[in-house]
């Protein structure tokens, strides 16, 4: 039980640290209702029901292959790029069906951002990279592209580290710094939502713990749904915090709750680290 | 206990060494072979006919005295066909390759498809002469021309630039792609913006192979029917015209002593044009791998 206890401890400390606002009431960004998935005969995801709320930062986490990536890349349809896929139910996003085929994936992402494993700027440069996603969807004005890619490098809190150099290419950046530089990429098209799909797995702990500050930092203005197996991360940084085994939901709760009173013996097993 | 007896691995040690510098030998020598051949060719090329290779070789029409030949008509017709090619088979091949990649749901169509465009590479040149001179000269009426020639060719080249182009767009990372979709890019702008930058250089080198390809050959050109003594160049893409290696077989097959060096003098003058050629693709290729 000791590990449990030292997670719990933990936990206290940093909710003392987030100044945590007044209880309010909050709308739900995303609901999602019935959701089933299938890669081609698998069935990969088996009836969601999962509400998140704006503002706030939802962690998700199981062991690999439980589905959790799965779910994520549902919420800005990432998933349609895997052949055979299908999907039944509902994921409401502001109350609309995302998964109606009226609903442009294009226009949905622009309104949803995503963080992913890997950082993955473009072999561009680094003012280049963040003014990708405004230039697509059309903005043109050179100053207004300045003021964009400043406010998101800022927004990363990366902006002291490349301001002098922002015409060299991006992959002369060490990874954690290619990383953020991919959150002001994603910040650049002023997202209402970011997906973080596991970004800190491939950073160093110091890279990762700026991250996870970045994180707090975000959830003033976005609601993030971060993918993540390290649990501890899980515990530092969310507000609440989904537990999925094999394609099911099994515990969704407070990140307090679930840490210090997990509900099911799965859960607990999981967050103890008995499996997975 | 032991399963691994060191002694026995160590007695075969220098028996495994020597196999390794064996290979080694026969590898380079396999390398030097091609290189000594080559050597030797240029060599023979080069002093041969470097006497006739001056500057009225370039400006002369094909003459039937040896001092008096030149490679103008060729020259400039090999210019010609390569302008035509270039852009019909680059803009044909690499949509093809786009939509082969990027577009198409791959199902049984698709498959047979690909295996097609594959073994199309493999056919003998002459028959897509015979193909030429059944619909683009006669079905369509070109006729013997620049136009008939390059559409010609530009369908022989055209499965070896969709297969490199096809390798060059399939080798951009999809996190790259995901990237620009998970902003909301459409499929086009993804395309335009960030794999065809990220593959021209795959793209055009498969490119340049092809037209290299496609500046030496004859075969197909004999068939419908490019005439190799001319001696007007031509004004427009319908109009007649010949070629360097046409001139250089015509040449060759002279019964006087001296075409032989006349047509060394015409390799080289092809030499040239090709290495031109290859420079500017490597002029492109590392402008864009600076960019990028």
């Amino acid at each position: 039980m000791t590990a449990i206890q030292s997670i719990t401890e933990k936990i206290k400390k940093d909710s003392k640290l987030m100044n945590k606002p007044i209880a309010e009431q909050k709308e739900h960004v995303y609901e999602t209702s019935d959701l089933n998935l299938w890669y081609g005969e698998n069935h990969a995801l088996i009836n969601i029901n999962l509400d998140i709320t704006e503002n706030e930062v939802t962690a998700i986490i199981g062991p690999s292959g439980c589905g959790k990536s799965t779910y994520i890349k549902t919420l800005n349809r990432m998933i349609e790029l895997v052949p055979g896929v299908k999907t039944s139910g509902e994921i409401r996003y502001r109350g609309r069906n995302i998964l109606d085929k009226s609903y442009k994936a294009e226009d949905l992402r622009t309104r949803v951002g995503m963080v992913f494993q890997k950082p993955n700027p473009f072999p561009k440069s680094i003012f280049e990279n963040v003014a990708y996603g405004p230039k697509i969807h059309g903005i043109k004005n050179k100053k207004l592209l300045d003021e964009i890619v400043e406010k998101s490098l800022r927004g990363a809190a990366i902006w002291d580290e490349v301001k002098d150099r922002l015409n060299q290419n991006a992959y002369g950046l060490s990874g954690g710094q290619q990383q953020r530089l991919c959150i002001a990429r994603c910040l650049a098209i002023e997202p209402d939502v970011i997906l973080m799909d596991e970004p800190t797995s491939a950073l160093d702990p110091i890279s990762t713990l700026k991250v996870e500050e970045l994180v707090q930092e975000l959830k003033k203005e976005f609601s993030i749904i971060i993918v993540t197996h390290n649990m501890q991360q899980a515990a530092r940084i969310s507000d609440k915090t989904a537990f999925f085994l094999n394609g099911e939901v099994i515990e969704y709760k407070d990140t307090n709750t679930i840490f210090s009173n997990p509900t099911d013996k799965r859960t607990e097993d999981y967050i103890t680290g008995r499996f997975g | 206990m032991k399963l691994i007896n060191k002694e026995s691995v160590g007695r075969r040690m220098p028996v495994r060494i020597l196999i390794n510098t064996i290979f080694k030998g026969l590898f380079f020598l396999a390398t030097l072979f091609g290189l000594f051949v080559l050597a030797i060719l240029l060599y023979r090329i080069f002093t041969q006919g470097i006497g006739y290779l001056n500057i009225d070789f370039l400006q002369n029409f094909a003459s039937r005295r040896p001092e008096e030949a030149g490679v103008k008509a060729a020259l400039i017709g090999s210019i010609w066909l390569m302008a035509t090619v270039a852009p019909i088979s680059l803009l044909l091949g690499v949509g093809t390759a786009i939509y082969m990649e990027e577009y198409a749901v791959k199902n049984r169509f698709t498959n047979f498809i690909q295996v097609n465009i594959s073994n199309l590479a493999g056919v003998p040149s002459i028959v897509f002469g015979l193909l030429g001179l059944t619909i683009f000269v006669r079905a369509l009426a070109l006729g013997s021309s620049v136009l008939a020639a390059g559409l010609t060719m530009s369908l022989l080249v055209l499965p070896v630039i969709i297969v490199a182009s096809q390798e060059a767009v399939r080798a951009v990372p999809k996190e790259l792609r995901e990237a620009s979709y998970g902003m909301g890019a459409t499929k086009w702008q993804t395309i335009i913006k960030v794999v065809l930058p990220a593959a021209i250089p795959g793209i055009l080198t498969g490119g340049i192979l092809a037209l290299s390809r496609a500046i030496g050959e004859t075969a197909p050109l004999i068939v419908v029917g490019i005439p190799v003594f001319i001696a007007f160049l031509p004004r427009t893409v319908f109009d007649t015209f010949s070629v360097l290696p046409m001139q250089i077989y015509n040449w060759t097959s002279r019964p006087q002593e001296e075409f032989q060096s006349v047509a060394a003098a015409g390799i080289i003058v092809l030499l040239v044009l090709l290495i031109f050629m290859n420079s500017i693709a490597v002029l492109i290729r590392n402008k864009f791998q600076k960019r990028y």
